[in-house]
């Protein structure tokens, strides 16, 4: 084949026709990477179109193409290593391949912007905000100083910073998450672009604040007519925001069409998979999550035939041939051979998954105790030191049987992962008993804590700060089989390590990689494996997998499960995504600034919420499904938790609950149980 | 920060009083009396008594707290007593050699900075090129290359090719201008090559992981100049750990370039020391040591000073 052909197209490409109104063509684009191991095709054939105005979402699994085709339209593929040896991206009527550096300049940041994944890194730390807004305003729109300082203050005022002219003056370390993404969107707004595209905006953000980035995002692109190009993985975030749906596998475009219809007749296989794959709030729990089986295939390697065909239930010999993308009976386009199948209803997804009930945990004695547990850190803010006490975690009680799984949710910041720092004895608690296995782990000894490292394991919430850059992946999780010589000798090791990296998900070649090698949701992976290499018996897991792609999600939801009934381990499961709590917990406990709002079980908490705060949460996490999505009104909660240093009086939650009054500031409401098994912390229950 | 300041300096007050026990104690343990070095120099005869009055007179004879004491309490006062050899305010000696020690390591900071800074800059952006092979070259030479032979190298071709030798007293800055520099810029070349050699590695190194942040993938998607990604976004961020190589490596200049001295045939306080150690000249070493010890605390004090003005985070923590 020669190189001309390879790109060819190999379909008759049925496309919209285009029109006046399309802002963006991209246009068989094809990016590849020189790396050690060989080039990467990281994007093939890539076509789609943006109107002006007009909300798409692109969902697939990390490492499908997603960033990296946002990255080729704003020209800002690594130099060293990416090139694109074909295509074309035609913005506003230029190709944008064909601009000079300094055309495309121009172009970045004034009619096209772009908002990452990462709130908390994507800002200069040492740079006032003011001054990151202001850039682009004096470089693009040649305003003086104090025009764009205006201007600034306006677009903290659009986005929701309360006090901008304050904020204007402060640096990023001094935002909360949620915050810093509204200053990347009011940067991203600065020059009145015609088009951003939102790299995984929310993934890093709580729920509700989630829901506020988003129903801003979308509301300003209404109201501004800007078009909007939202990454994620989040299906439900792409029921409710897109207008129409890419989906992505393996460096190609499989599926793509109005929003509605990819929902709710997917007209591919993978498409099929994925939304089959999360667990969700609006459907029953079903006993185990069904999963797409198998890997995403190795890029670096050329393929011939489906690319989902390792994974596809409904494979035939014809899909050894490449499918091409054909106009579907809906209008959209498909990658598969079979869609007509599909479109007649024959083929029903059939993927793995089914089995049995999770294991109800026998009610004998707690194998982890709480009993009012709290911890208060003395702080000082800046050199001058005004100080105070933070009161991270007040009166929090709970227990968890042998082979349970509890839930524990709340925003980022209510103390979920103080509680499960406590347990790890990573903190010592201020006040409160931990009993682990009756052993009261706050006293503990040294030569105790020792025996019990190694029962109570952690799979972190965040993959970069704890995998050292220095070691393979494969030397990270053979470390521990080392260190407590859960191996004998280098060869069962090596062996255990290849299990282990099957068992996260990824692929034997990966053991040789470095942390910095990999995507964020691999990162994550490797972090799991390293704490299911030391075999505990009950194992923190503390937003493990909310960095995950759905269909890995739900393999490593399943595989938790599964060693949970094989090993009879418990989890106290740690989280903010609420469809993937329910689905793997038994029993839940609702924190918010410290404390217990409720605690109940799984099936009580989500089909009858009583604390206003468990109410909240659940409106504000967005369903995969395009309908009901679509057609309510977003109940978004107001405002952001309350600063740790000013605590509200009485009631923690009385500054953004519905129905706070008078009273709600005066008491503090204890945890009372309404009916047995279910307990709630509010006055007015 | 006022009061940061203050319990910073606060600080350094059991430090140096560590030191200090330190050094007594060392001097005092190591072979050797300087009584009978001076006395008997000349390979002559001296009577007991001789030795006895002048360990008198030095203040030999009395107990070590009681000279410790002594010499802290002096301190305290700004005395630091007389040099045991030449008879001369310690003070005095140090003063004069300060001066010289000091105007070499300000020199030679001042080139490294002004070659590290920018050539580490180019050297990172232009990762893997001839440039950054010119620039990796010259400063893994100029860690390989020791400072005195630099030296040596440095006066051997001014006498071959000018026949000319730099002066060899020494004139403050403020009295003779071209005669000072024209004696100190070589040993300041001979010492900041070294230097500037270890700022130009932690430069490139710490740019090139500042150049992968998020946040300058966010100033390019802004449509920020690129020449302004790197001055404003890039180089402020990966100066904070260079400003730590240049602190250290300040502060072993003063007191540490005993070999680039005797090339030089400098009076700086490098020779001093080595003088004053083989003497055993107590006073001498001990307010040196102290002198040394005090220089280091300053300038680490100085560098957490620059990152709290360089970085937000820390002065608003
Ligand atoms: N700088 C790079 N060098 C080499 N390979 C890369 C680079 N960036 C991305 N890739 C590869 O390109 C593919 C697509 O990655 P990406 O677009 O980041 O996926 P997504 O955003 O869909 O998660 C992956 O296989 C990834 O490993
Ligand atoms: S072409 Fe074949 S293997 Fe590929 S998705 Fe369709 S049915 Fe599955
Ligand atoms: S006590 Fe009052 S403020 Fe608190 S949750 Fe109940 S109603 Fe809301
Ligand atoms: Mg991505």
């Amino acid at each position: 084949m020669t190189l001309v052909e390879s790109y060819q197209q190999p379909e008759t490409k049925a496309r919209s026709a285009r029109s006046d109104s399309v802002l963006l063509d991209v246009d068989n684009l094809h990016v590849h990477f020189e790396t050690t191991r060989g080039m990467v095709r990281a994007v093939e054939g890539l076509s789609f179109d943006v109107k002006r105005g007009e909300i798409v979402a692109i969902v697939g699994e990390s490492g499908s193409g997603k960033s990296v085709s946002a990255l080729s339209i704003m020209r800002l593929l690594p130099k060293m290593t990416g090139r694109i040896p074909h295509g074309r991206i035609t913005f506003d009527g230029r190709n944008l391949l064909e601009l000079s550096d300094e055309e495309m300049r121009e172009i970045r940041g004034r009619h096209i912007s772009m908002i990452f994944q990462e709130p908390m890194t994507s800002l200069n730390p040492i740079l006032t905000i003011g001054l990151q807004i202001t850039e682009p305003l004096q470089i693009h729109l040649g305003m003086t100083h104090e025009q764009a300082h205006e201007r600034a203050i306006e677009l903290l005022g659009l986005v929701g910073i309360p006090d901008p002219a304050r904020r204007l003056e402060q640096y990023p370390h001094q935002f909360s998450g949620g915050m810093r993404q509204r200053v990347m969107i009011a940067i991203g707004l600065a020059c009145n672009p015609k088009l951003i595209i939102a790299d995984e905006p929310t993934t890093a953000l709580d729920v509700t604040i989630q829901a506020q980035i988003l129903e801003l995002m979308k509301d300003l692109s209404r109201r501004l007519n800007i078009a909007l190009i939202i990454i994620t993985h989040n299906l439900g975030v792409v029921a409710r925001y897109a207008d129409r749906v890419i989906v992505m596998y393996a460096a190609r475009l499989v599926e793509e069409g109005v929003a509605e219809n990819v929902f709710h007749k997917p007209r591919h296989p993978y498409s099929m998979g994925l939304l089959r794959s999360v667990p969700r709030l609006d459907r029953p729990r079903g006993a185990k999550l069904e999963t797409i089986e198998g890997l995403p295939p190795n890029l670096a390697i050329m393929m011939s035939g489906c690319r989902f065909a390792p994974r596809c239930p409904f494979k035939i010999e014809k899909c050894a041939e490449e499918p091409a993308l054909l106009r579907t009976d809906l209008g959209g386009l498909s990658r598969c051979h079979r869609h007509e199948e599909i479109a007649a209803g024959k083929l029903a997804w059939t993927g793995g998954g089914g089995g049995g009930e999770v294991s109800a945990a026998r009610k004998t004695t707690p194998l982890l105790s709480v009993r009012d547990l709290a911890k208060h850190f003395e702080v000082r803010s800046g050199l001058r030191g005004s100080g105070g006490t933070v009161r991270a975690v007040q009166d929090v009680s709970f227990d968890i049987y042998p082979g349970e799984t509890l839930g524990l949710v709340g925003e980022s910041g209510c103390g979920k992962t103080t509680v499960g720092r406590l347990i790890l004895k990573l903190e010592q608690p201020s006040a409160g008993e931990i009993r682990f296995a009756g052993t009261d782990i706050t006293k503990a000894s040294a030569a105790e804590m020792k025996a019990l490292r190694r029962k109570i394991q952690v799979i972190f919430q965040d993959p970069y700060s704890s995998l050292n850059p220095r070691m393979t992946v494969g030397e990270i999780i053979g470390e521990p089989l080392h260190v407590y010589k859960l191996a004998a000798g280098k060869r069962e090791q090596h062996a255990r390590v290849q299990e282990l990296l099957q068992q996260v998900g990824l692929r034997p070649e990966m053991a040789a990689r470095y942390p910095h090698q990999l995507s964020g949701g691999q990162r994550q992976r490797v972090g799991i494996a390293r704490a299911l290499a030391m075999e505990p018996s009950f194992i923190v897991c503390d937003e493990a997998v909310s960095a995950l792609d759905v269909s890995i999600q739900g393999q490593i939801i399943n595989l938790l499960e599964d060693l949970q009934r094989r090993l009879g381990l418990a989890y106290l499961f740690i989280a903010h995504d609420l469809a993937v709590v329910r689905h793997i917990s038994m029993r839940v406990v609702v924190m918010y600034f410290g404390r217990v709002m409720e605690v109940a079980d799984r099936d009580t908490i989500y089909a009858e919420p009583l604390h206003p705060y468990t109410k909240v949460l659940l409106d504000a996490a967005p369903v995969p499904d395009p309908t009901i999505e679509k057609g309510r009104e977003p109940r978004l909660i107001k405002g952001e938790l309350p600063s740790h240093l000013a605590p509200p009086s009485g009631c923690v939650f009385n500054t953004r609950c519905p129905l706070a009054s008078e009273e709600c500031r005066q008491i503090v409401p204890p945890l009372r149980e309404i009916k047995p098994g279910h307990a709630v912390a509010c006055i007015k229950v | 920060m006022l009061r940061y300041t203050f319990h910073r300096l606060l600080l350094m007050i059991p430090t140096l009083l560590g030191v200090a026990v330190l050094v007594f104690v060392l001097l005092r343990m190591m072979p050797g009396d300087i009584v009978e070095l001076r006395l008997l120099m000349d390979g002559g005869q001296v009577s007991p008594e001789a030795l006895a009055t002048e360990r008198v007179r030095l203040g030999l004879d009395k107990p070590f707290w009681l000279q410790f004491y002594d010499w802290i309490t002096g301190i305290m006062v700004g005395d630091f007593g007389t040099s045991m050899w030449t008879g001369r305010p310690v003070i005095e000696e140090i003063g004069s050699r300060l001066g010289l020690s000091l105007q070499v390591a300000v020199m030679a900071t001042i080139l490294a900075v002004s070659i590290a800074i920018p050539l580490g800059t180019i050297s990172a952006l232009y990762k893997d090129s001839w440039i950054d092979h010119v620039v990796r070259i010259f400063a893994i030479a100029g860690l390989a290359v020791p400072s005195f032979w630099l030296g040596m190298v440095i006066i051997l071709l001014l006498l071959y090719n000018f026949q000319w030798i730099p002066p060899l007293t020494y004139v403050p800055i403020w009295e003779d201008p071209i005669h000072n520099l024209s004696q100190l810029i070589w040993p300041a070349i001979a010492v900041g090559y070294r230097y500037s050699a270890v700022a130009t590695r932690m430069t490139r190194s710490t740019l090139l992981e500042v150049l992968q942040e998020d946040y300058i993938r966010t100033a390019r998607a802004k449509g920020v100049y690129e020449r302004l990604v790197i001055s404003r976004h890039a180089v402020r961020n990966a100066l904070l750990p260079v400003v730590t190589v240049i602190g250290l490596e300040f502060a072993f200049l003063i007191g540490g370039l005993v070999v680039t001295e005797q090339v030089f045939n400098l009076n700086g306080i490098g020779k001093l020391f080595v003088e004053t150690v083989t003497r055993n000249d107590y006073t001498m070493v001990q307010a040196l040591v102290m002198l040394v010890a005090a220089f280091f605390i300053t300038v680490n004090f100085v560098v957490d000073l620059l990152y709290a003005a360089l970085d937000p985070r820390i002065r608003y923590r």
